[in-house]
């Protein structure tokens, strides 16, 4: 248990520090959300309409791109061999760095939100309903798409793989996350429904994305 | 000559080579025999011809799904025995079927534009067999960066496994979700609704195609096989040169 705690310690360490690249998913998030008006134009009826799709959206292409380095920086340096051969499981050391990692790139992006959100003229209850979405949805992209970092960790340009790999599987979340934020701005479908849904899926990749990461990377490494 | 014997790749090889022909013209047959049919099926009271579009939409989209399936248990084999055979088996059914799913979205649209007046909708059925076609899509394109086949063998076979949870939600889209996409038809409890006429010459066209997979799915292993033969020579090769 100790030792799980002190490799939390250490990844969250890590990836606040210089090198570390924590805080550059809030920035990407907020570049991508600033485009979008450039894009569609300023109609602020149309941005609230499209707000919270956007904001998933953004949430979804930040967290994948801080995905690549969850185990390839460790495989870099070789920590990765260690935490391979300790007496800890795979499975636990795997889903404790993505908890870290969620806890450093996740959690950013949800605390975020509401700011970002005013942006795109979402009033406040909408923002309740993003932020809660967010807040449960973003663990399970985090988790299924740490399934495709295990499998790109040593891959030479394992980026846009990656992107390619995870996309396809993350869209029931999106779907849910989406659908859960958009009861609560439009107030046409009930919001238990989706939201339940969103929470299952999260559950269902706490337990999937570490047991398939760890077989991913002791079937890469050996 | 018991299926135990066919892992051995040497003895597969004779087996494809002397399966092949009967394979292939067997399928031969049973197309003439189902596009026959299918032809001579009436047409339907509402749908007119476009009807007859089914009898390549349905199979495909089966086949489709089940080559994730072979693609799933051949993973089992490559992960759990680390087989060489299983290996071969998952990459020469990617290519496939992706080749079935893109052909059931394609007669899809051209059926959906004269009866529901779009040639695509975002319904549950279309997007997971999109979904789908992009898995297919990524794992072939994992089976191409990664150089070593064995390892890109396990990663490619738990990218199988974990894509194979969009099987069930192909299937069952159309209970869960009310979806434009009609409903299951073939099967189902308390029997098919589609008539007789129409049935028959859909499930000699289903066997067709799977015979036609099946065919296309050895003779992809036996290329896959002697691919890495030549591969290995030509690393031995290069090894005694240097």
């Amino acid at each position: 248990m100790t030792s799980l705690g002190a490799l939390l310690i250490r990844d969250m360490r890590l990836a606040v520090r210089v090198g570390g690249g924590a805080l550059i998913g809030v920035l990407f998030f907020l570049v991508v959300v600033t485009l979008v008006p450039f894009a569609v134009g300023p109609d602020l009826a149309l941005l609230k309409r499209i707000g919270p799709a956007v904001l998933w959206l953004a949430a979804l292409l930040a967290s994948l791109l801080a995905l690549d380095r969850l185990f390839a920086v460790d495989h870099e340096d070789g920590s990765l061999d260690l935490l391979l051969m300790s007496k800890t499981p795979l499975e636990l050391v795997v889903a404790v760095k993505g908890v870290a990692h969620w806890l450093t790139t996740g959690l950013p992006l949800v605390v975020a939100a509401p700011l970002i959100g005013l942006l795109l003229n979402l009033d406040a209850a909408a923002q309740a309903g993003l932020v809660l979405t967010l807040l449960v949805g973003t663990p399970a992209l985090t988790f299924i798409g740490m399934i495709g970092a295990a499998i790109a960790v040593a891959l030479r340009r394992g980026g846009l793989l990656l992107a390619v790999l995870v996309l396809p599987l993350t869209v029931p979340v999106l779907i849910f996350g989406v659908a859960a934020a958009n009861a609560v701005l439009l107030g046409a479908a009930p919001f238990g429904t989706p939201f339940t849904i969103l929470c299952a899926l999260s559950l269902a990749s706490l337990v999937v994305g570490p047991f398939a990461a760890a077989a991913a990377l002791r079937q890469e490494i050996e | 000559m018991s299926l135990v014997d066919l892992a051995n790749p040497s003895r597969f090889l004779k087996f494809a080579n002397r399966a092949l022909p009967w394979l292939g013209g067997v399928t031969v047959i049973a197309f003439a025999f189902g596009l026959n049919q299918a032809m001579g099926a009436p047409d339907d009271y509402q749908q007119g011809a476009t009807v007859k579009i089914m009898f390549l939409h349905v199979p495909s989209a089966w086949l489709g799904m089940l080559a994730w399936g072979i693609m799933s248990i051949a993973a089992l084999g490559t992960l759990v025995w680390r087989h060489p055979l299983a290996d071969v088996a998952a990459k020469a059914a990617a290519p496939i079927g992706a080749a079935f799913t893109l052909l059931c979205l394609v007669t899809g649209s051209l059926w959906g534009r004269p009866e529901w007046g779009t040639y695509w909708v975002w319904d549950a059925r279309l997007t997971s067999e999109l979904v789908l076609f992009l898995l297919y899509l990524g794992v072939i394109a994992l089976w191409r960066t990664v150089e070593d086949p064995s390892r890109a063998a396990r990663a490619a076979a738990i990218l199988t496994l974990v894509g194979a949870v969009d099987l069930p939600i192909i299937k069952f889209s159309v209970d869960w979700w009310n979806t434009l996409h009609q409903g299951a038809s073939v099967f189902r409890l308390g029997g098919s609704t589609i008539y007789p006429t129409i049935l028959m010459p859909l499930l000699v066209m289903a066997v067709a195609f799977t015979l036609l997979f099946v065919t296309l799915h050895i003779a992809a292993m036996r290329n896959e096989i002697l691919r890495r033969r030549v591969r290995t020579l030509r690393l031995m090769q290069a090894q005694a040169t240097s």
